[in-house]
C-alpha cells in the first residue's frame, strides 16, 4: 500500500463498509446479548452497576429515616442490619469496584486507540457473572435473607451458624462469584493496557486514566485473592465444621480480620484512585494544558498503591495488638497521606498554570476534592492509635469513610458521567441540571456526614439500629437524616437528566476540546472503535500532532482495512509499544454467558447446600471453559503476516511473553498465587497462635513426611515433563511432546493422589482442631491444581492430536507450560510445610 | 451540643482526657489545613494562564504536596507516640474482669488480696488509683467501650485484652459495645460509676456480702419459672452461669445491660418478653406467666440491693 492510497475516497468508502460489516453488532432478542465488543458489554456493566448505587443508596435512606429520631421502631433490628450489610457490602462490592472496570472497559480501547480489548469474551464473561452475582445477594433481602453480619463479616458471628442463616451463604458464595468476575476484568485491562497500546505510545506517553487502570488492576489483581482465600476457610467452617476461627478447637477470629483488610484496606485506594484518573483527565482539558508533573502523578499513584498493601492493621487498632505494630501501622497509614498530597496539589498547580475554562465536569472534580480533602484529614486523625481507639466502629469513621467515598469515588464519577457522556452518546448532558445537582449532592453529603464526626465522638457507636435520647445526639442525626435526603435528591436529578439525554440533539465531536486520544470518538459512532491505529508521538495528540485527526480519519495509519472480514486490533511491546502482531479478536458468543450461569450455578447451589447438583454445575463449567478454549483461542490463521499500512506487515499469530495470551495465563497465576499464600499465612498465622503446633493426639499426628515428598516428587516430574513437552515441540518434535505431555498427566494425576493420601492416611480429622483443617486445605488445594494441570496436560496433547497446535503455532504448550510452572511452586511451599516444618517445629 | 454520659469530650479518665485534648488540636489542625488547599484551588482556578510556569508548577506539588505533608505527619506521628504505651500497672492493682456476652456483661472484682466479687451490667472504678480491665468474651466479638474514661479494646473469644485505666473524678457515666455483635448490639450498654477511693471500697466490701433474701411468693416464683437455671443469686441456692448475676440487681440503675431504668413496670415487662425488649436475647419469654407472678417475682428482685 503506497503513502498515498488513502486518498482515494472510494477506496476509503470500500474500507469502512467492510470494517463497519465486521464489526457489525448481532441482531435480535436473544443475539443481540452475545455481543462481546467493549462498547456494549462496558455501557450494560456500567448502567448495572449503576443500578445497584441507586439499590444501595434507597437501602441508606431507609437506614436515615429509621435512625432519625431516638427509639425509633421503623424497621426492626434483624432488618436494620441486613440493610447495612447490604448497603456496605453492595456499594464496595457491586458498585465501586465494577463501576471502575465498567467504565475502563469502555474507555480504554478509545484511550490507546485499539478496536476493542485484547479479550473481549472475557470482558463479556465478567459482566454475565457479575449481573447473576449481584442479582443473587441483593434480591437476598426481599426474602428476609440477606447477609447481616456487616459487610467485614467478622466471626464467629458469621460463622455459627445458630447465629447466623443464610446471608452469610449468600454474602461468601455470592460475593466470591463477584470476585472472581472482578478478577478476570483486572487480567484484561492489565494486558489491555500492557499489550494493546498504539505504536509509538511508550509508557510515559500513556494517557494518566490507563496508568491508574494499569495501578488499580493490579491492586484488584494482589487484594481480591487473600478475600477468596479467607471465604474458601470460611465456608469450610462454616459448610463442614472445620475449624479455622473458633477458638475452642484451636481457630481464631483475629485471621479474618487479617484476610479481610489485606483486601479491604488496598479496597479502599482501589475504589478511590480511579477518580484521581478521571481529574488527571477533566483537569487538563479545562486547564488547556498538558497535566503538570507526570512523572509525580505517576510514581504518587504507584506508591500508593504499594503502601495501601502495608497499612491493613489500622482497621484492627483496638484488637489488642503490640504497641510496636500500632506505632509501625500509624506510621504507614500517616505516609499513605503524602502521595494523596502529591496528586492534588499536581491538580492546583495545572488550574494555576493553566487557562481555566469553567465548566460542569470540572465544579464536580473541584468539589469532590473539596469533600474528599476533609475525608482525608480525618483519615490522617483516624490513623493515630490512640485517637483510633476513641473514634473506631463509631459514627465519626462512618463520616470519614464517606467523606473518602462520596468526595473520592461518588461525586468524581457523576463529573465523570458529564465529561464523557458526549463520548458514550455523543450527547451533552444538560450544565443548568448539572450545576444544581452538584449543589445538592455537596450540600446533601456535607449535612448528612459531617454531624457524624460529633454524634460518633457523642458516643455513639456504628451499626446501632437505635439510640437513646440520653446520649445527646439526636440534632446531628436528624440533620443527618435530612441530609440524606438532600442527597438523594440530587442523585434523582442526575438520573433525571440522564433520562432526558435520548431527547436532546447530538453534540459536536470534541466538545470540550481535550486533547486525549478517546476524542477522536465520532458522535455518530461506529462500531470499530477507530478508523485507524495512530501513530503516537504526544501524550495529547489531538493538541499536538498536526493534522492528527484527519489523518486518523483517513486512515492514513495503521490497520485501516478488515481485508479478511476478521475483527482485529495491533499488540505492541509492554515498554515502548513496538507493533508486534495482528491480535484476531473474539466475535460475539454466547459461550460467555453460558459459562457465567454455568459457574454461578455452581456458587448458588452450593449456598443451599445442593451439593450434587453444584457438582453438576462445576462439570458443565469445566466443559464449557474448554469448549470456549478449544474453539476461540489460538486459531491458526490462514496466513502467516498481513501488512498493516505504511510498509508495515506484522505477523498473526504470536506465543511465548510477547503474546497477550502469555501475559493473561501469568497475571491470572499471579492472583492464584496470592490467594494460596492466603492459605499458607493461614497455617503459620495459626503456628505462632499455638505453643504446640502442630498438636498431637488422635487425628491430629499426620501428615507425616513420607506422603508429601511422594507428592513433591511427582509435581516436579510433571512440571519436568512439560518443560521438556516444550522444549522438543518447539524443535519439531511432535511425537515426543505429545508422549511428554501425556506421561505429564498421568504424574498430575499421581500428584493428586499423592498430595491427598497423606492427610488421609495419617487420618487426620479436619472438625477437630485447626492443624489438621488447614493441612487439609492446603492439601485439597494443591491437590486441585495438579488435577487441573492435568486437565491442561490432555488439552495441549489434544490440541496437538487434532492439528490446532504445531510447533510454529505452539502458544498452547507455552501458555500450559507457565501454569505449570505455577503449580510447581504451590506444590513445593505445600508439601515442604505440611511434609517438613512439623519436624521442625 | 450538651455532651450525654457517653460522650469522649465528658471525661473521668487520664487517657480520655489527653483524647479530648488531642482531638481538639488536630480538628483544629485539619481546619486550618482545608481551608487554605481550599484557597489554594481558588486563587488557581481564578489566576491567568501562565500565573505559574512549569518549574513553579513542579515545585508547589513538591513543597506543598510533599515536603509539608511529610513534616506536618512526622510531627503529628512523634507527638502521639508516647500515648500508645499504656498506663503502666502494678501487680497490687484492682482487676476487673469483664467478659462481653451476647447482649450484657460479666464483671469480676479481683482486688490484690481479697476474695473476688461477681456482678453484671455495671462497672465501677476508683477515682485516682489504678484499675486494670481483663477483657474476653464468651460468645462472639464485643468491644469495651467508656468514652469518658479511655478509648475502645475489643473483646475477643480465646484472647484476653488489657485496658488500663486511671479515673480523674468521680460520677455517673455510661459505656456501650462497640464492635457489631447481633441483633441487640444497640442494646448492650452498661452503667459506670466512677467512685472516690473510700466509698468504693466500702462498696466493694458490702458486695461481697449477699444480700438479705426474703424468701417470699416472687423467690418461690422465681424458683417455679426456672429463673435460677441461668442466673445466680448470691446468699440462695440459685447459682446458674448462663445470664446475668442478679445479687444485688437492684442497687443498679438500669436494666437490661444499660437500656431501661431500674423500675417495677421494666422489671416485669423484663421478666416475662426479654425478647421483645431486647430482640436476639438468650432470655426466652414467659408468656404464661401470671400477672401475680411476674410482679411477685419482681417485688422480690427489688429487695435484691
Amino acid at each position: 500500500m503506497s503513502l498515498h492510497a488513502q486518498d482515494d475516497p472510494q477506496l476509503r468508502a470500500a474500507q469502512e463498509e467492510r470494517l463497519r460489516a465486521t464489526w457489525k453488532p448481532p441482531q435480535g432478542l436473544f443475539l443481540r446479548w452475545t455481543d462481546t465488543n467493549n462498547n456494549r458489554v462496558g455501557v450494560w456493566y456500567t448502567l448495572t452497576a449503576f443500578g445497584f448505587m441507586l439499590f444501595a443508596g434507597v437501602l441508606a435512606l431507609i437506614m436515615r429515616t429509621q435512625l432519625a429520631v431516638p427509639d425509633n421502631d421503623l424497621v426492626s433490628a434483624n432488618g436494620f442490619n441486613q440493610l447495612f450489610t447490604l448497603h456496605g457490602s453492595m456499594m464496595m462490592f457491586l458498585f465501586a469496584v465494577p463501576m471502575f472496570e465498567a467504565v475502563s472497559i469502555i474507555l480504554l480501547p478509545q484511550l490507546l486507540g485499539a478496536r476493542d480489548l485484547p479479550f473481549p469474551r472475557l470482558s463479556a464473561f465478567g459482566y454475565w457473572s457479575f449481573l447473576i452475582g449481584g442479582v443473587f445477594v441483593s434480591g437476598s433481602i426481599f426474602f428476609n435473607a440477606a447477609p447481616d453480619g456487616g459487610w467485614f463479616m467478622y466471626p464467629p458471628f458469621t460463622t455459627r451458624t445458630d447465629l447466623s442463616g443464610l446471608g452469610a451463604d449468600i454474602w461468601m458464595l455470592g460475593l466470591s462469584f463477584i470476585e472472581v468476575s472482578s478478577v478476570a476484568a483486572a487480567v484484561e485491562l492489565i494486558v489491555g493496557v500492557l499489550k494493546c497500546r498504539p505504536p509509538g505510545m511508550r509508557l510515559n506517553l500513556m494517557p494518566l486514566y490507563a496508568w491508574y487502570i494499569l495501578v488499580v488492576a493490579v491492586m484488584i489483581l494482589f487484594a481480591f485473592p487473600p478475600l477468596i482465600a479467607g471465604d474458601i476457610l470460611f465456608e469450610l467452617e462454616r459448610l463442614l465444621g472445620w475449624s479455622f476461627f473458633d477458638p475452642a478447637k484451636g481457630g481464631d477470629p483475629i485471621l479474618w480480620q487479617h484476610l479481610f483488610w489485606i483486601f479491604g484496606h488496598p479496597e479502599v485506594y482501589i475504589v478511590f484512585l480511579p477518580s484521581i484518573a478521571l481529574f488527571a483527565m477533566i483537569v487538563p482539558t479545562f486547564a488547556r494544558r498538558h497535566l503538570l508533573g507526570y512523572p509525580w502523578i505517576v510514581l504518587a499513584a504507584v506508591g500508593t498503591a504499594f503502601l495501601s498493601f502495608g497499612l491493613w492493621v489500622h482497621h484492627m487498632f483496638t484488637t489488642g495488638l503490640p504497641k510496636i505494630s500500632l506505632a509501625f501501622f500509624s506510621a504507614a497509614s500517616e505516609a499513605v497521606a503524602i502521595p494523596t498530597g502529591i496528586q492534588i496539589f499536581a491538580f492546583i498547580a495545572t488550574l494555576w498554570a493553566g487557562r481555566v475554562v469553567w465548566s460542569v465536569p470540572l465544579l464536580y472534580a473541584v468539589g469532590s476534592i473539596a469533600i474528599f480533602v476533609i475525608g482525608g484529614l480525618t483519615g490522617v486523625m483516624v490513623a493515630i492509635a490512640p485517637f483510633d481507639w476513641q473514634a473506631h466502629d463509631t459514627y465519626f469513621v462512618v463520616a470519614h469513610l464517606h467523606y473518602v467515598l462520596i468526595g473520592g469515588t461518588l461525586i468524581p464519577l457523576f463529573g465523570g458521567l458529564y465529561y464523557y457522556w458526549p463520548l458514550i452518546t455523543g450527547k451533552k448532558l444538560s450544565d443548568r441540571i448539572g450545576r444544581t445537582a452538584f449543589w445538592f449532592l455537596f450540600a446533601g453529603a456535607n449535612l448528612t456526614f459531617f454531624p457524624m464526626h460529633f454524634s460518633g465522638l457523642m458516643g455513639m457507636p456504628r451499626r446501632v439500629f437505635t439510640y437513646p435520647s440520653e446520649l445527646g445526639v439526636d440534632g446531628f442525626n436528624l440533620a443527618s437524616t435530612i441530609g440524606a435526603y438532600v442527597f438523594a435528591a440530587g442523585v434523582l436529578l442526575v438520573c433525571i437528566d440522564l433520562a432526558l439525554s435520548p431527547r436532546r440533539a447530538k453534540a459536536e465531536r470534541n466538545p470540550w476540546a481535550a486533547g486525549t486520544l478517546e476524542w477522536l470518538a465520532h458522535p455518530d459512532d461506529e462500531d470499530w472503535g477507530i478508523r485507524s491505529v495512530p501513530l503516537i508521538e504526544s501524550r495529547y495528540p489531538i493538541w499536538d500532532q498536526k493534522d492528527f485527526v484527519r489523518k486518523v480519519d483517513e486512515g492514513r495509519f495503521f490497520l485501516p482495512d478488515a481485508e479478511e472480514g476478521r475483527r482485529e486490533t495491533i499488540v505492541t511491546t509492554v515498554l515502548d509499544a513496538r507493533p508486534l502482531q495482528v491480535l484476531r479478536l473474539g466475535g460475539p458468543s454466547w459461550k460467555p454467558m453460558a459459562t457465567a450461569v454455568a459457574l454461578g450455578s455452581v456458587f448458588i447451589l452450593t449456598t443451599y447446600h445442593l451439593y450434587w447438583w453444584s457438582l453438576v454445575g462445576a462439570v458443565a463449567t469445566l466443559a464449557m471453559v474448554l469448549w470456549w478454549l478449544w474453539s476461540g483461542t489460538a486459531e491458526i490463521p490462514e496466513k502467516d503476516e498481513k501488512p498493516i499500512g505504511h510498509g508495515m506487515t506484522l505477523p498473526l499469530y504470536l506465543s511465548g511473553p510477547s503474546a497477550s495470551g502469555w501475559w493473561a495465563m501469568f497475571i491470572t497465576m499471579m492472583a492464584d498465587a496470592t490467594a494460596f499464600s492466603g492459605l499458607v499465612f493461614g497455617y503459620f498465622f495459626f503456628w505462632t497462635r499455638h505453643e504446640d503446633f502442630p498438636p498431637s493426639g488422635v487425628g491430629m499426628d499426620g501428615p507425616g513426611a513420607f506422603w508429601p515428598m511422594v507428592a513433591l516428587g511427582v509435581s516436579l516430574a510433571s512440571w519436568a515433563a512439560t518443560v521438556a513437552a516444550r522444549e522438543v515441540h518447539a524443535r519439531g518434535g511432535v511425537s515426543a511432546a505429545r508422549a511428554l505431555l501425556a506421561a505429564g498427566a498421568l504424574l498430575s494425576l499421581a500428584a493428586v493422589g499423592a498430595g491427598l493420601a497423606g492427610p488421609w492416611t495419617t487420618g487426620l480429622e479436619p472438625k477437630l482442631h485447626v492443624y489438621p483443617a488447614i493441612v487439609w486445605t492446603l492439601a485439597i488445594w494443591t491437590s486441585a491444581h495438579s488435577g487441573v494441570g492435568a486437565i491442561c496436560q490432555l488439552y495441549a496433547l489434544a490440541r496437538s492430536l487434532a492439528g490446532r497446535t504445531t510447533p510454529r503455532h505452539d502458544a498452547d504448550v507455552r501458555n500450559i507450560t507457565v501454569y505449570h510452572h505455577f503449580l510447581a511452586i504451590t506444590a513445593i511451599v505445600t508439601y515442604l510445610t505440611i511434609g517438613l516444618f512439623p519436624g521442625l517445629a | 451540643m450538651k455532651a450525654g454520659p457517653q460522650s469522649a469530650f465528658a471525661t473521668f479518665g487520664a487517657e480520655a482526657e489527653y483524647l479530648a485534648r488531642l482531638t481538639w488540636w488536630m480538628v483544629g489542625g485539619a481546619v486550618v489545613i482545608a481551608a487554605v488547599v481550599a484557597a489554594m484551588f481558588v486563587v488557581a482556578i481564578r489566576s491567568p494562564e501562565g500565573a505559574i510556569g512549569d518549574r513553579g508548577g513542579r515545585r508547589l506539588l513538591m513543597i506543598a504536596g510533599g515536603l509539608v505533608p511529610t513534616i506536618v505527619l512526622f510531627a503529628l506521628l512523634v507527638t502521639t507516640l508516647p500515648a500508645m504505651r499504656p498506663i503502666r500497672a502494678e501487680a497490687g492493682d484492682l482487676r476487673v474482669r469483664v467478659t462481653g456476652e451476647q447482649f450484657w456483661w460479666r464483671v469480676r472484682y479481683q482486688p490484690a488480696g481479697a476474695a473476688a466479687v461477681e456482678t453484671a451490667n455495671e462497672v465501677r472504678v476508683p477515682v485516682g488509683r489504678t484499675t486494670v480491665f481483663d477483657l474476653a468474651a464468651g460468645d462472639v466479638l464485643h468491644s469495651f467501650w467508656i468514652p469518658g474514661l479511655a478509648g475502645k479494646v475489643d473483646m475477643v473469644p480465646g484472647r484476653t485484652n488489657r485496658l488500663v485505666v486511671r479515673a480523674t473524678r468521680a460520677g455517673r457515666f455510661r459505656g456501650q459495645c462497640a464492635e457489631f455483635c447481633g441483633l441487640s448490639h444497640a442494646l448492650m450498654a452498661f452503667d459506670v460509676v466512677a467512685m472516690e477511693p473510700a466509698a468504693f471500697d466500702a462498696w466493694l466490701a458490702a458486695r461481697r456480702a449477699p444480700p438479705a433474701v426474703v424468701a417470699d411468693a416472687g423467690m418461690r416464683a422465681f424458683d417455679a419459672h426456672g429463673c435460677a437455671a441461668c442466673h445466680r443469686v448470691a446468699g440462695t441456692r440459685f447459682a446458674g452461669q448462663i445470664g446475668p448475676d442478679l445479687s444485688h440487681l437492684a442497687a443498679r440503675a438500669t436494666l437490661g445491660a444499660g437500656i431501661r431504668p431500674m423500675t417495677r413496670a421494666n422489671l416485669i415487662r423484663f421478666t416475662r418478653a426479654a425478647p421483645d425488649v431486647k430482640p436476639g436475647a438468650r432470655m426466652p419469654a414467659y408468656d404464661d406467666m401470671t400477672d401475680a407472678d411476674a410482679v411477685a417475682i419482681a417485688r422480690w428482685l427489688e429487695t435484691l440491693k
